[in-house]
């Protein structure tokens, strides 16, 4: 898509306010809407709109695929990892009330590193799967739709 | 205040009619490139429907996951396969059947739930208002929405993140773990 100027000057524009959204929705989930499902999905798709302008090959060279399955893993076990350490801290699984000097701070830790986990996890697995599908057939020609 | 009703319900009938024809044209349609789009339609009608009804949170997911990235990896499964569907081959007497009968059941369910909107429905009796009392007290938190999803049912949402991460291995192992297996040359049949 070399010749499409239109579509890498505006793509190139949208992308960095795309990844700001997706962390503020990240970050601000507990104030607003959205959370960590909504913020990957979003972070996800400023990455795809990168590879479907500028090539799926350009993508993998900023996150290569062995490293968003990793991080897939690692989002789950940082949510399950929290519910490990909240009982090794004598709660409950998942019980964030023992994560800071107070219930109610513990709370918000948990629910800010738990967050983080599905966003982490969210995000890397729809790249991959993108990175499955565009992978598996050759680059479509503008005449091909 | 009747206005008010008046200009919801004006919205709530436009939406849901742009949904059935939406609904419709993706039945009679053949192209599948089309009726990948129309099924993007068909989310953002849903997101709509679901801001009309103060659910922002659910809206906003249907938003970015039905409308958006559904639709870009539906289209990556078209450039997969083929873009147009088959006539069936049988008749469509057996699925017309089935989706009367089921859909007949799911609104013979839908009779005795309270009327849409009733402020004695049992959930506005004793769930919503425990959660709106307890929220601020145990976490704090002002998204009631983020509270219940990531603490009060921390089990739910981490079992939905292990769904997502098995979605994940199963496309993974279907498709192969994103290594240009296909000659670039597109010699794949």
């Amino acid at each position: 898509m070399e010749h499409h100027s239109i579509l890498r000057v505006v793509s190139k524009l949208l992308i960095p306010p795309i990844i700001l959204y997706a962390l503020y929705v990240q970050w601000h989930g507990d104030y607003g809407p959205g959370g960590g499902f909504q913020a990957g999905v979003v972070f996800a798709v400023a990455f795809i709109l990168f590879a479907l302008v500028y090539g799926v090959d350009e993508m993998m060279r900023i996150l290569p695929p062995r490293l968003l399955h990793a991080l897939a893993g690692i989002g789950v076990l940082i949510y399950a990892g929290t519910g490990v350490v909240t009982m090794l801290l004598g709660e409950n699984f998942l019980g964030y009330n023992v994560l800071a000097h107070d219930p109610r701070h513990g709370q918000e830790w948990g629910i800010i590193v738990v967050e983080f986990g599905v966003g982490l996890t969210v995000a890397s697995v729809m790249m991959s799967i993108f990175i499955a599908f565009a992978c598996h057939n050759p680059p479509i020609k503008d005449e091909g739709w | 205040m009747s206005a008010d009703l008046l200009g919801i319900a004006t919205i709530d009938i436009l939406l849901f009619t742009f949904l059935v024809v939406t609904a419709i044209a993706i039945m009679h349609l053949r192209n599948l490139f089309a009726v990948v789009m129309l099924a993007g339609v068909f989310s953002l009608l849903s997101a709509s429907l679901f801001v009309t009804l103060d659910a922002v949170d659910v809206a906003f997911t249907e938003a970015a996951v039905g409308a958006g990235i559904s639709t870009v990896l539906m289209l990556g499964t078209l450039a997969l396969t083929v873009r147009e569907e088959k006539k069936p081959a049988h008749s469509v007497f057996l699925p017309v059947l089935v989706c009367l009968v089921a859909g007949a059941a799911l609104i013979y369910g839908t009779l005795d739930m309270p009327a849409f909107g009733s402020a004695d429905a049992p959930i506005h009796l004793h769930v919503a208002p425990a959660y709106i009392e307890r929220t601020p007290i145990d976490t704090g938190v002002p998204n009631i929405v983020t509270a219940v999803l990531a603490s009060y049912r921390g089990y739910d949402t981490l079992g939905e993140t292990a769904v997502i991460f098995t979605a994940a291995i199963a496309v993974l192992l279907l498709l192969g773990a994103g290594t240009r297996q296909s000659g670039k040359d597109g010699s794949k049949e």
